[in-house]
Parts: structure tokens; C-alpha cells; sequence
């Protein structure tokens, strides 16, 4: 008897439960293709990415200088990730939430490099007015919801961005990140659970970097790749190299046409590396120095896509003035930052609620 | 001689219930498990199952039938092998015709079923009613009402004026409430509108937080705020933190609500007053509220509010009818204090279900002498320490009654705001009556001596006021 050829149909129950590839006509993504960038695109790849590095490299200064209090955890390595994924978004539409590791996505997404170190420093300037410090940045303006600290909230969170853009149908597509020790949080497959059931229009990002502060993934995860972590969910995965913009890019692309179709979530595991300790008080002593010079050396996101520009004609020299231009944006983020003031002690007060009672 | 079928319990705190509709009439036979009748208690409609095998005799109660005690003989079955000619049906059996057996009913005559007495059964069964509230106008049209039914009243009332606002738990769509409380709410709003979850209390508290912060009105439900300690990371760091941590960008409207504090004979992990573990959260209101008409007015201000509201309700008073002012929006404000029966002797402070308490008390004391004054504190954050403090001014004792736990509570808060702010009025020290420091027990008895009870709160207003 010819079966229907609905992919989410439920099976006759006569059917034989364990044939091979019975669920399989179940519908997935076509397989993602690498992104084909004009020139112009590459160079802002380039720019975004070499912007977050900058960034991040003068944050780190800056917390040993002690500008910079609590915890930091910088995003150097990861930069592919949030460029090539928050460039395919529709600015005003698709929103964006992640866990703590989060000034990466906000230069990603286009946010003033300024405001975003003067929080780092605890300023008034600051986008959370110096309340919220690395962890917990906002941007609604971007559609930017945080900048989460608690590990895995982030997903029911995002998950809960997605309802609201059916709730309202206003066509946008959430974007939840989280990372490969997230990935093991109850609260995760239970969001999971509820954006298949609902059909939600969800994303989930999996930024992978191998460990979760100092466990590696070998070590937390029975099943390590994750990009299956959906499966029983119904929600189909797929794993790129999140070291490679454009890959990353390409399998936005697929996803979003997945996703805006009104198939449900889907999820993306990225595979990267940060080169840098979990936060800056990491005393890396759960990976070789080689582990990281080896991924240093052979998969940088950044001289990744130098090599890409340089075929496609682009000079050396454009390069290290686009560098230089970055620096210096980089610099004036960091004496304002530094210079600017803390916030009025009357500020301890307001914030609490929104209404007065 | 035949087996009586009596009116079952199907619910903890169910007393009587409604003989909606018979599957079976006389001279069907019958054997375990087969449904005989639908029966609606004050939480759902539930198949009533027969568990001896015969024939029905007699059918005693007329479907239809409202208020039959719980106890009370339904029918009659034969047992198996008799002859059903030979048993004589009883000969005060009354015909099955409704309205008379509904008088009979209601009368209950019936014996009572053999239950023993617990404490919540004596908080539930408070029955002083709270005086009229000065915030109505004069001359208001007051319609009885459930607390149940004010809840479900308000949040179709908002439901109707704001879109954004949507309704989000377990069981609160088709099942209609796994307490009734969200009755034809999924008829008038719809699928998109009220919405049934996976039990998944973390993920669903998350989801709607979420939901606020982009812009919507969620109200979740918590079949029991036992349950919402699953998820109380996301009401205290997600909801109740952003705001603050945005610098004032991000907001969090959102209702978490549901019922809060000791349910009837269900245990420990079923029977917990959560009032004081978020009244202690900057960032989130809590409002706790005892009777129909703030139930129904506080739970539309919490809707309507840009902030993160905890709303704990009291199962125990779900089924019970307060006046509710007839207005076409009755909305209260949050953060004040109601004093529910003036007196110039003690003031009792209390909220929710310990309001009944401290009423029935009131009473009691009025009879030997002692005038109370009653404060329920409706809103637990912000707190409304100036009318606790106007009232002590006059009183110069006070006694709190919190049906709770002691330690670290919404008692021991009151007590420190009374010496901190209130010490030159003191001419006693502030005593609190509470439940016993215990994790709550299963044991009628056990319970009984486990929650608070008026025979306390008199105790103590008593030794304040120096007469016992």
C-alpha cells in the first residue's frame, strides 16, 4: 500500500517499526551550499570580523588593566559565526538572543563599538547605562535581546522570540545561540519540544568550541554531535564549519528559506575554536598550547578569508589600511570607554520596575 | 439486599458536586468499570466508574441534579446472583425526579461521608467575609461570584481588550483548567490565544518571558506554584532581572500565576506558601489576594502592568463566593493595602487564605471584648508599610497571620518593618502566627496541627493585649 507522501505524517501502525530510513521521508533542508560573495560582501565579511578581533583583543587589555571587572568571556576565534549568520537576517525583522559570550553578535550587528566598551567599562554611555556589564547587553533598537548569563536560559527565551513573531505574523526569524555546554541543559530540549510542536520560526545556533569553561565536548556530551541533538524533536540539524564565513553564510541562507517557509525550527551546530580561555580568569590547563596554535595556524577565520579576497584581487596594502581604520575605531571605543563617566549614583534606584506603585 | 452507590470524592477538596448526566438506567446490569454516570466537581467533569458487578435497582438522583453531597446514595445496585425483585428498595427513596431530590439533597440529609478533620479544612471553611471596600463607589451593584470565576472574569475581560495578551500552562485550554479556572477561555480566544503546554515548566516560563521581552502580554499559568520551582531561574533572572540590566531598554510584562500555599491533604511537595520567596526579588511585583473582587480587580492590574508579576492564588478559596462590584472595568492598584474590618484593640496583618483566618479570629474576639483591626495586605511587593504602620499607630499591637512557614518570611518582614519604623507606637512585641516549621504533613491530625488556625491567632492577640 502506497504510503502518503507527507513527510510528518504519523506511520500505520502496521508499518515495520524498524526499517531502515523510516522516518527519513521526513522533510530536511537541501544540503547548504558555500555563500557566493561579491567583493563588496567579502571586504564587510572581512571588516566585521577583524572589527570583533580588534575589539576583543583591546577588551582583554583593558581587563588586565583593570577597566573592566567580573567575568568577560571574549568571542576571538568564533568571529565567522556571528558575521556570516547576522548578515543573511533582514535588519528590523529576524531578532537575535545569546548567552554571555555576546559583543561578537552585537558589532556583528552593526552596534556603536563604543557603546558596547563603555558598558565593559561601567559607564553611563553604556548600552545597559553600565547596569549590565559584559553579560547582559541589549539592543532593542537592533532587535538584539541579550547578553544572557545563565547558561541555556537564552534558548527558552529565544524560543519564546519565536512565538511572539507568529503570535504577530510579522514574518521575522529568531536566532537563539548557544554554546556546547548549553547544549546539555534540560530547559533546551524543552524549548526544543514546544518550537517543533508549534512550528516555530527559530534557528538554533550551536556555536561549538569544543569545551564548556574547561570540559571538552568528548567529555560532557554522550552524543557529541550535535547537530543530531534535535533529532528526536523532529527538528533536522546540520553541522558547518563555523571556522569559514561563508559556509557559515550558505547554511544560513538554507535555514532561513527553511524556516520563513513556516517548516519549524531547525538547528545549526557551528564548529569553532576560541583561542582565548573561557573567561579571562581561565588557567588553561585542560588543552595544549599546540591544540591552539594548530587551530591558529590552519583554520582562522580571518586569514581564512584574506586568502579568498586576495584571489579575488584585492590588495595587500587595502587590507592593512582597512586594519588600520579598524584600529583606530577600535582606540577611540576604548578612551571613551575610559574616559567617560560612571553613572550617577541616583541610578543605583531606577531601573527596578517599570510602573510606580 | 441491594449495594448503595454513593456520591464519590473525585477531587481533594470536592464536597458536593453536580449528578450532570446517568450512562445507565434501572435494570441495566453493570460490571466494574463500566462508566455509570458523568459527575461535575468544582474542578471538572469526570466518569464516574462502577466497581461492583449487578444490576442497577434504583436510580435515587435524577441527572441534573446540583449540590448532592458528597455521601449521599445515588443509586441502588443488586449485587450479583440476588433476585432484584426480592430486594425492597428503601422506602424513603424518593422518586427520581429532579427538583425533588435536589431539595433532598441539598438538605443533606445524607450522611456525611467519614472524614477526618484536617487544618485545611478549617481554612477553607473560614466564612467571615471581608467589609465592603472603600475603593468602590457607594451604591455599586455587587454580584457573588467565585474566586475562580473573578480570576477567568479578568483575564477575558483583558484578553478582549488587548491582543497581545495570550494565556499559556498545562491544561488550561481544552481540559478548561486543570482547576477550572480557565472555563471557555479557549471557546471565546481560540488556539492562538490559550494555549496548552508539554509539562515543562522551565522551558514554558522561558518562553513566555521571552515573549514579553518581544513585545507581547503572556499570562503563564502554574497548575500549582509547586511546579514553578522548575521554573523560578527564569521568573527571577530572566523576568524579574532584565529591566534593571538593560539600563531600563528591555521589559518584561508578564503574569505568572496560579495557585500558591497548602492545598487539602496532598503532602509536602504539593502544599508550599511561596509568598516570601518572591516578595524578596526586586524587579517583581507579588500580589496575593484573598477574596472575588480583588482577585478579579489585582489580576487585571497585573495584566495591564509593564512589569513582571507573580500572582499567587489559593486553591482552597477558589470555590468561594465574595460580591464583586458590577463595573465595566474593575481594575484595583497594585501595592496597597486593605484594611477588611476596622478596629482600635490589635491589628492583624495578613494576605490571601490567612485573611479568613485572621476574620474568623476578629470575631471571636469581638465577642470577649477585644476589637480588631484587619489589614489584608493584597500586595506583597511593594509592600504597603504605611497602612500597616497608620493602623499599629492606633492599635499599638500586631499580630501577623500567615499561612506559611516562620523563618525568612512575609511575617518576620512585617515584624522588622513594625521595629524599624513603628517602635515608638509599640506597647507589645509584634507576635506571628504561622504554620509550624515543618515540611507539611499527609496526616489529617498532623496537618490539622501543622497549619495556622483563629484558635492561634486569638492566643496571640490575646498576649499582646494582655488579657490571657
Amino acid at each position: 500500500m502506497a504510503k502518503p507522501a507527507s513527510s510528518r505524517t504519523r506511520k500505520p501502525a502496521t508499518a515495520p517499526a524498524t526499517l531502515p530510513g523510516a522516518d527519513h521521508n521526513r522533510e530536511r533542508p537541501g544540503e547548504p551550499e558555500s555563500y557566493k560573495a561579491s567583493k563588496e560582501e567579502l571586504l564587510e565579511f572581512y571588516r566585521q570580523m577583524l572589527l570583533i578581533r580588534r575589539f576583543e583583543e583591546r577588551a582583554g587589555q583593558l581587563y588586565g588593566l583593570g577597566f573592566i571587572g567580573g567575568f568577560c568571556h571574549l568571542y576571538i576565534g568564533q568571529e565567522a559565526v556571528a558575521v556570516g549568520i547576522q548578515s543573511a537576517l533582514t535588519p528590523g525583522k529576524d531578532s537575535v538572543i545569546t548567552g554571555y559570550r555576546d559583543h561578537g553578535h552585537m558589532l556583528a550587528y552593526g552596534i556603536d563599538p563604543k557603546l558596547i566598551m563603555a558598558e565593559l567599562t561601567g559607564r553611563e554611555a553604556g548600552i545597559s547605562r553600565g547596569k549590565g556589564g559584559s553579560m547582559h547587553m541589549f539592543s532593542v533598537e537592533h532587535k538584539f535581546y541579550g547578553g544572557h548569563g545563565i547558561v541555556g536560559a537564552q534558548v527558552s527565551l529565544g524560543t519564546g522570540l519565536a512565538f511572539g513573531h507568529k503570535y504577530k505574523e510579522d514574518g521575522g526569524v529568531c536566532i537563539a545561540y548557544f554554546g556546547d555546554g548549553a547544549a546539555n541543559q534540560g530547559q533546551v530540549y524543552e524549548s526544543f519540544n514546544m518550537a517543533e510542536l508549534w512550528k516555530l520560526p527559530i534557528i538554533y545556533v550551536i556555536e561549538n568550541n569544543g569545551y564548556a569553561m574547561g570540559t571538552s565536548v568528548q567529555r560532557s556530551s554522550s552524543e557529541g554531535e550535535l547537530y543530531r541533538r534535535g533529532e528526536s524533536f523532529r527538528i533536522p540539524g546540520i553541522q558547518v564549519d563555523g571556522m569559514d564565513v561563508l559556509a557559515v553564510r550558505g547554511a544560513t541562507e538554507t535555514a532561513l528559506e527553511y524556516v520563513r517557509a513556516g517548516k519549524g525550527p531547525i538547528l545549526l551546530e557551528m564548529k569553532t575554536y576560541r583561542y582565548r580561555g573561557h573567561s579571562m580568569s581561565d588557567p588553561a590547563k585542560y588543552r595544549s598550547r599546540d591544540e591552539v596554535q594548530h587551530v591558529r595556524d590552519t583554520s582562522d577565520p580571518i586569514d581564512g578569508l584574506k586568502k579568498v579576497l586576495m584571489e579575488a584581487g584585492v590588495k595587500e596594502e587595502d587590507l592593512k589600511s582597512l586594519d588600520a581604520q579598524i584600529r583606530k575605531t577600535v582606540s577611540e571605543a576604548a578612551d571613551f570607554a575610559e574616559s567617560s563617566p560612571e553613572p550617577d549614583a541616583s541610578e543605583l534606584y531606577t531601573d527596578v520596575l517599570v510602573e510606580q506603585y | 439486599m441491594g449495594l448503595e452507590i454513593k456520591m464519590p470524592a473525585l477531587s481533594p477538596t470536592m464536597e458536593e458536586g453536580t449528578l450532570a448526566k446517568w450512562l445507565v438506567k434501572e435494570g441495566d446490569t453493570v460490571k466494574s468499570g463500566d462508566i455509570m454516570a458523568e459527575i461535575e466537581t468544582d474542578k471538572a467533569t469526570m466518569e464516574f466508574e462502577a466497581v461492583d458487578e449487578g444490576t442497577i435497582e434504583k436510580i435515587l438522583i435524577a441527572e441534573g441534579t446540583d449540590n448532592v453531597k458528597v455521601g449521599t446514595v445515588i443509586a441502588m445496585l443488586s449485587g450479583e446472583g440476588e433476585e432484584t425483585p426480592a430486594a425492597a428498595p428503601p422506602a424513603e427513596a424518593p422518586k427520581a425526579e429532579a427538583p425533588a431530590v435536589a431539595q433532598k439533597a441539598d438538605e443533606s440529609e445524607a450522611p456525611a461521608p467519614k472524614k477526618a478533620e484536617s487544618g485545611t479544612s478549617n481554612l477553607a471553611g473560614a466564612k467571615s467575609a471581608p467589609a465592603a471596600d472603600p475603593a468602590i463607589p457607594e451604591g455599586t451593584q455587587m454580584v457573588r461570584t467565585t474566586v475562580r470565576e473573578a480570576l477567568r472574569d479578568a483575564m477575558a475581560e483583558e484578553m478582549r481588550k488587548d491582543d497581545r495578551v495570550f494565556l499559556m500552562g498545562e491544561e488550561v485550554a481544552e481540559y478548561q483548567g486543570a482547576y477550572k479556572v480557565t472555563q471557555g477561555l479557549l471557546e471565546e480566544f481560540g488556539a492562538r490565544r490559550v494555549i496548552d503546554t508539554p509539562i515543562t515548566e522551565h522551558g514554558f516560563a522561558g518562553i513566555g518571558a521571552g515573549a514579553a521581552m518581544g513585545g507581547l502580554k503572556p499570562i503563564v499559568e502554574f497548575m500549582t506554584f509547586n511546579f514553578a520551582m522548575q521554573a523560578i531561574d527564569q521568573i527571577i533572572n530572566s523576568a524579574a532581572k532584565t529591566n534593571y540590566m538593560s539600563g531600563g531598554q528591555m521589559r518584561c510584562p508578564i503574569v505568572f500565576r496560579g495557585p500558591n500555599g497548602a492545598a487539602s491533604r496532598v503532602g509536602a511537595q504539593h502544599s508550599q506558601n511561596y509568598a516570601p520567596w518572591y516578595a524578596h526579588v526586586p524587579g517583581l511585583v507579588v500580589i496575593a489576594p484573598y477574596d472575588a473582587s480583588d482577585a478579579k480587580g489585582l489580576l487585571k492590574a497585573a495584566i495591564r502592568s509593564e512589569d513582571p508579576v507573580v500572582f499567587l492564588e489559593n486553591e482552597l478559596v477558589y470555590g468561594r463566593s465574595f460580591d464583586v462590584p458590577q463595573l465595566d472595568d474593575h481594575v484595583l492598584p497594585i501595592g496597597k493595602a486593605r484594611i477588611v474590618r476596622p478596629g482600635k484593640d490589635v491589628t492583624l496583618v495578613s494576605y490571601s487564605i490567612g485573611v479568613g483566618v485572621a476574620l474568623e479570629a476578629a470575631e471571636a474576639l469581638a465577642g470577649e471584648g477585644i476589637d480588631a483591626e484587619v489589614i489584608d495586605l493584597r500586595t506583597l511587593r511593594p509592600l504597603d508599610t504605611a497602612t500597616v504602620l497608620e493602623s499599629l499607630k492606633k492599635t499599638n499591637r500586631l499580630v501577623v497571620v500567615e499561612e506559611g512557614w516562620p523563618v525568612c518570611s512575609i511575617s518576620s518582614e512585617i515584624i522588622a518593618v513594625c521595629m524599624e519604623q513603628g517602635f515608638d507606637d509599640l506597647d507589645a512585641p509584634v507576635l506571628r502566627v504561622t504554620n509550624e516549621d515543618v515540611p507539611l504533613p499527609y496526616a489529617a491530625n498532623l496537618e490539622k496541627a501543622a497549619l495556622v488556625d483563629a484558635a492561634r491567632v486569638i492566643a496571640a492577640a490575646k498576649k499582646v493585649t494582655y488579657r490571657s
